[in-house]
């Protein structure tokens, strides 16, 4: 019976490519060959069966389909050992050192206005709430002057996590989705970058909230 | 005698070298600073040039090229019999865009950064088989429409890795016709698409760089010829890291091009312009070759060139589900008469 075939060249096949060092280029087109005669005998049958019958089908269709990406990664991972070594090095430290600097100087810039907020009598909420206000308007300020993106070239990460990053995150998109008008474009697009940090974190609030309630 | 118009399995010889009657190239600020600078005669005041909107700016450029192309030979629009042509946008808006204001039979292609080279061919094709006698050929590229469509808003902060390429505001329109200029293209490489498992969409090169050494191999083996017999080899937009690869890779199968290598993504930029990896998009092989290579043979320091557009067709889609990136390699020779 056919699906008895099939099944049978599966388990042929299946040392012969676990076992991977054996392949030259022919017997690989070989074998890609008669992986493909196999897949369009379960294609036809698959599509002409019912019910169970195309379950099963299904389930040998898959078996071929992931032989065949198995093949395909003996010359993907020849080839990736390849770009490896002529991969750029990343410049860990100098990233680091940038991110220190400029994530320091943003985040010393909040103390100096929550200092003043608090020097000025407001309470430690208030002055808080004032602090995190004035740095995300600095943050969409500078990212419509077409600064904050230069700024977060050079120190990457050091302007990124600070809430001012937060506020570029939101911008951006912003400016970039004006065109499509403000309701599909701005409307529908202003939480792209922003909305995974959004959701998860009113979750991830919501479940410590639960904890918190539960536990006391 | 009759030739033979395919040399074995990926290779189109024509039977009468198709002329590059005209052409014409407009880029953006940036490529104009670039070592081209000097060779792009035509460009845009800034990304935007006037437009209300940087999709409408690269469709303004590529109409630009062509209209410019059309017009170095007295030509207008109805004068041609087909219009080949493909952005990188979305339904490949700017092509459809300008084939409307043009009113001919229009072909829209999409072959990511292969484009031009599939256009070239195809146009070839058309004009060789006797099935129209003027065609033109247009590609673009911009750096924001790209950016905003591919990766993210332009002004969202990212710290782009080393292995980035940028994408060029450019783009290049053709004129083809028979037995009409200097330049004519002999033979055309249809690629495949491979795939070796990259899905870094901020390392294009070397995604693609098995598509264009196989183009690059599979031309030789097809017409036994060797690279010495090529002034110049030159791959669309693989960068530097996808040069170094693709070098290599044709060197495996034997044929060593190091001496008459480049790419046309390396020559765009200056590395001190912090583009990273060299010159990406359409409108890179698309310019570079309208605005120096073609002037190259004209001028004659160059006799022939085999220009192969490297295409990384990624879909931020399939990317984000966890597909990998296919890549697709188109060639063409392109030789002064």
């Amino acid at each position: 019976m056919d699906e008895q075939k099939l099944i049978d060249n599966i388990n042929k096949r299946k040392k012969l490519l676990t076992d991977i060092q054996f392949n030259t280029d022919i017997e690989i087109q070989n074998l890609t060959e008669e992986m493909q005669k196999d897949y369009q005998r379960v294609v036809c049958l698959e599509n002409k069966a019912q019910k169970m019958k195309r379950k099963t089908l299904r389930a040998i269709r898959k078996e071929i389909e992931e032989q065949q990406k198995l093949l395909k990664q003996y010359e993907q991972i020849r080839y990736r050992s390849m770009v490896l070594k002529v991969m750029p090095k990343v410049p860990v430290i100098k990233n680091v050192i940038a991110a220190f600097i400029v994530g320091g100087i943003i985040c010393s810039i909040g103390q100096i206005i929550l200092n003043a907020f608090t020097i000025k009598g407001f309470t430690d909420v208030q002055a808080a709430a004032g602090t995190s206000g004035i740095l995300v308007f600095l943050g969409a300020l500078l990212t419509g002057l077409g600064i904050y993106d230069e700024l977060g070239k050079f120190a990457g990460a050091g302007s990124i996590v600070p809430i001012t990053g937060f506020a570029n995150s939101i911008t951006s998109p912003a400016l970039e989705f004006k065109r499509e008008g403000y309701i599909y474009g701005i409307g529908a697009k202003v939480f792209v970058i922003a909305g995974p940090v959004l959701l998860y974190g009113t979750l991830a609030s919501i479940i410590v909230g639960l904890i918190f309630f539960i536990t006391l | 005698m009759t030739i033979n118009k395919r040399l074995g399995k990926h290779t189109i010889n024509f039977a009468t070298p198709i002329s590059i009657s005209a052409f014409a190239s407009v880029v953006g600020p940036l490529e104009k600073k670039g070592p081209l600078g000097d060779y792009f005669q035509y460009t845009m005041e800034d990304n935007y040039d006037g437009e209300m909107s940087w999709e409408k700016s690269e469709q303004k450029m590529m109409q630009h090229a062509l209209e410019i192309a059309l017009a170095k030979r007295g030509y207008l629009s109805k004068d041609l019999d087909y219009f080949l042509a493909g952005d990188l946008l979305n339904q490949i808006i700017c092509a459809n865009f300008t084939a409307r204001s043009l009113g001919v039979p229009f072909f829209g292609l999409y072959g990511a950064c292969s484009t031009l080279v599939e256009g070239l061919i195809l146009g070839s094709i058309i004009i060789d088989g006797g099935f129209g006698e003027r065609v033109g050929v247009a590609a673009s590229s911009h750096h924001e429409t790209a950016e905003r469509q591919l990766r993210f808003p332009t002004e969202m902060v990212v710290q782009r890795p080393m292995t980035a390429q940028w994408t060029v505001t450019g783009s290049g329109a053709y004129i083809l016709e028979k037995n009409i200029g200097d330049v004519v293209i002999t033979q055309g490489v249809v690629g495949k698409i491979l795939d070796m498992g990259m899905a870094n969409a901020s390392d294009l090169g070397s995604a693609m760089a098995p598509a264009a050494a196989d183009t690059i191999v599979q031309y030789f083996k097809d017409t036994q010829r060797n690279p010495q017999d090529i002034d110049l080899i030159v791959t669309g937009d693989l960068g530097n890291i996808g040069r170094i690869l693709c070098e290599e890779l044709v060197l495996q199968q034997g044929y060593d091009i190091s001496k008459n290598f480049s790419d046309c993504g390396v020559l765009i930029y200056d590395p001190s312009q912090d583009t990273h990896a060299g010159g990406s998009g359409c409108g890179c092989s698309a310019s570079v070759l309208a605005g120096y290579l073609i002037p190259k043979l004209i001028e004659g320091s160059l006799n022939s060139i085999f220009i192969v557009g490297t295409g990384a067709l990624l879909s931020p889609t399939s990317t984000q589900q966890g597909e990998t990136i296919p890549s697709i390699a188109h060639g063409v020779v392109i030789q002064r008469k």
